[in-house]
């Protein structure tokens, strides 16, 4: 990731992008402050940039490991669930009725739940595809608003105009109600499906943040005098000035991820979102709520795993944030 | 001021036509004819089919029928359903429902979100500002899924086995504003943690200003410095965050309302949907898109107040 920021000693020589890049600064924070332009710092007289220098503080902040920890730990769960339990919950033979609801006990660590299916076996299995879509469908959202955003930025004019109302459009559909009436278009709800539902609603909020970051970045005096010396509209965007403007979209993109997952689960426990017998927290919630009073833990434990899972997420962009947002400090 | 206001409104038609045009387009393609829905067992009569589709110009293209729909929305007719009763009667106790859950919420929020910010700020790096990171942290963490479920379970079930009395009822809205007050905290509490982090981070800065430093160094009274001085001109943000937020918390309210089995709008569209009912689907939505530019139209308004240096021109 640090060599994003590197000069490039090829190409165009002596682009003064490195000593400039410390003070691309996350526009998310609102521009009122007319101080806020900065001298240099102490540090810049060696030639770390932004991203080695947030990578530098990332590694001694306790939010950071505790969440990258956690995190790796939810991906391995969400890789290779066979390592956490033995109990394959895809097979339905596993599950017996006479079992079922039972409390937590050696046998059961979190219980069973209305078909007598093993909750922890379920729960862990579970993660695979809260992942799966938080995952892709930031990705998606990220491509397409920073995409789209650095267009729609870098260029102005009409391309601008039109991008900039189009996003207004998204914007204005609520997003939970939106995502449920484009998932009853497809009859039955998939990952994939619930992907493209969340993403073409989020993609505003990506666009709007590059797009002002990019507004910043084009004024600098490093992007003039690398237009002035001949360089092209596509090496601007993309040597130049993408560098400079991404570190904001990285920070929207991780807590994203967590506000995603949250969806997910929710979509499924409304029943639009992934079907059985897919295996989703929100799915196991919707399962275990009609005797939630009798039987809590089919529903607490998938909730719990849940919770986790975006704090981990949340940490992290919190985490990033710090780190490429020395302002805030 | 008029101009500006005018502008504005003006502005707010290329997106609430577009909302509603998209909207149009999705329901538009949703499965299922929903004439032969209405008929369901029974054998159609060529007839009423072609009547009733007449009626709702479901023969015309696309972009005529949106045109039929959305001419009647600009005259305050939200149409008719299938079976023949008007949208805006049955949207009217719904959107009620929802209205006051999310005001509920947005009070809750603004009260709680700006109080704890407040206090943070006022005792930053020390053990209370640390902890009200943490716990907002936490709160932001859980969805409002978890939220409502154990806080149902908590303060709705236990509480009233152990104490006898039914403070916190936990379904439907028979019990006026008592009945709100649970499910409005949790729709509001990722809110609630997103505005004290704002508040928090925005004083901290404003505090710091150099016209704070003359007015303590004067003599000003703590309480007046604060209040006048810090808190007012940390206020924007703080205004423009909770009026996108009415939006959001009327959008997301659905989750809520079903955990509390509240009869709002959420619910409604959700059955709609799945009867295939058009013009309520799209009438939902539609107001949901008003409610989003008037609210955000409001707090450009307030901004004037808040700050006398803002003018509209």
């Amino acid at each position: 990731m640090s060599d994003t920021t590197i000069p490039g000693t090829s190409g165009s020589p002596g682009t003064p992008r490195a000593r400039h890049a410390r003070h691309a600064k996350s526009p998310a924070q609102p521009a009122r402050d007319p101080r806020s332009p900065k001298g240099p710092g102490p540090q810049d007289a060696k030639p770390a940039g932004l991203w080695s220098d947030a990578w530098h503080d990332l590694r001694r902040r306790p939010l950071f490991i505790a969440s990258a920890v956690l995190i790796c730990v939810i991906l391995l769960m969400a890789a290779v669930p066979q390592l956490f339990t033995s109990v394959d919950p895809y097979d339905a033979a596993g599950c017996r009725l006479g079992d079922a609801r039972q409390a937590p006990s050696s046998g059961h660590w979190f219980g069973t739940d209305s078909q007598g299916c093993d909750t922890f076996a379920r729960t862990v299995y579970g993660t695979r595809v809260s992942l799966l879509v938080g995952l892709s469908a930031t990705l998606v959202t990220t491509l397409v608003g920073g995409l789209l955003g650095l267009v729609a930025g870098f260029r102005g004019g009409w391309p601008d105009a039109l991008l900039s109302r189009v996003a207004e459009i998204f914007f204005a559909v609520p997003s939970v109600l939106g995502a449920l009436l484009i998932l009853a278009v497809f009859r039955t709800g998939t990952m994939w499906t619930v992907m493209l539902a969340l993403a073409m609603l989020a993609w505003p909020m990506t666009f709007r943040i590059m797009r002002a970051a990019v507004i910043t970045a084009k004024g600098q005096d490093y992007v003039i005098a690398a237009r002035a010396l001949g360089a092209s509209g596509g090496r601007l965007m993309f040597r130049h000035i993408l560098p400079n403007s991404i570190a904001s979209v990285i920070v929207v993109a991780t807590v994203n991820l967590g506000v995603f997952i949250a969806a997910e689960a929710g979509l499924s426990f409304l029943g639009v979102g992934v079907q059985s017998p897919s295996i989703s927290w929100g799915l196991m919630i919707a399962d275990a709520r009609p005797r939630f009073l009798e039987a809590a833990s089919p529903l607490l434990f998938p909730a719990a795993f849940l919770s986790l899972t975006v704090l981990a997420f949340i940490m992290l962009g919190d985490a990033v944030r710090d780190a490429l947002d020395p302002k805030l400090r | 001021m008029g101009r500006y206001l005018i502008r504005r409104l003006l502005q707010a038609i290329p997106v609430l036509l577009g909302a509603t045009l998209l909207i149009y387009a999705v329901v538009f393609a949703l499965p299922g004819d929903p004439v032969a829905s209405m008929f369901g067992e029974k054998r159609m009569d060529e007839d009423i089919v072609n009547i009733i589709r007449e009626q709702y110009h479901l023969n015309d293209p696309f972009i005529v029928q949106y045109w039929h729909y959305i001419s009647g929305v600009f005259q305050g007719n939200f149409g008719r359903t299938f079976a023949g009763v008007e949208v805006s009667e049955i949207i009217a106790g719904k959107f009620q429902v929802t209205l006051n859950l999310a005001f509920t919420a947005l009070v809750m929020e603004a009260v709680i979100g700006v109080g704890l910010g407040l206090y943070a700020a006022l005792r930053r790096g020390r053990a209370q500002d640390t902890l009200v990171l943490a716990s907002t942290l936490v709160l932001i963490s859980i969805p409002t899924l978890v939220t409502g479920f154990v806080l149902q379970l908590l303060l709705g079930v236990k509480l009233k086995q152990s104490t006898g009395i039914e403070i916190f009822p936990v379904a439907g809205v028979s019990d006026g504003l008592r009945s709100y007050l649970l499910p409005a905290f949790v729709l509001a509490g990722t809110s609630i943690a997103y505005l004290t982090r704002l508040t928090r981070t925005n004083l901290v800065e404003t505090l710091r200003a150099d016209y704070i430093r003359t007015a303590v160094a004067k003599g000003m009274p703590r309480r007046r410095v604060i209040g006048r001085h810090a808190l007012r001109n940390a206020l924007i943000p703080l205004v423009t965050y909770l009026g996108a937020d009415l939006g959001t918390l009327m959008g997301g309210a659905v989750i809520t309302e079903t955990i509390f089995n509240l009869p709002g709008i959420g619910q409604e569209l959700f059955r709609s949907v799945y009867e295939r009912q058009q013009p309520v689907v799209v009438g939902i939505v539609t107001l949901l898109v008003l409610v989003y530019i008037l609210a955000n139209l409001i707090v450009d308004l307030l901004y004037a107040v808040l700050d006398p240096r803002i003018r509209y021109e």
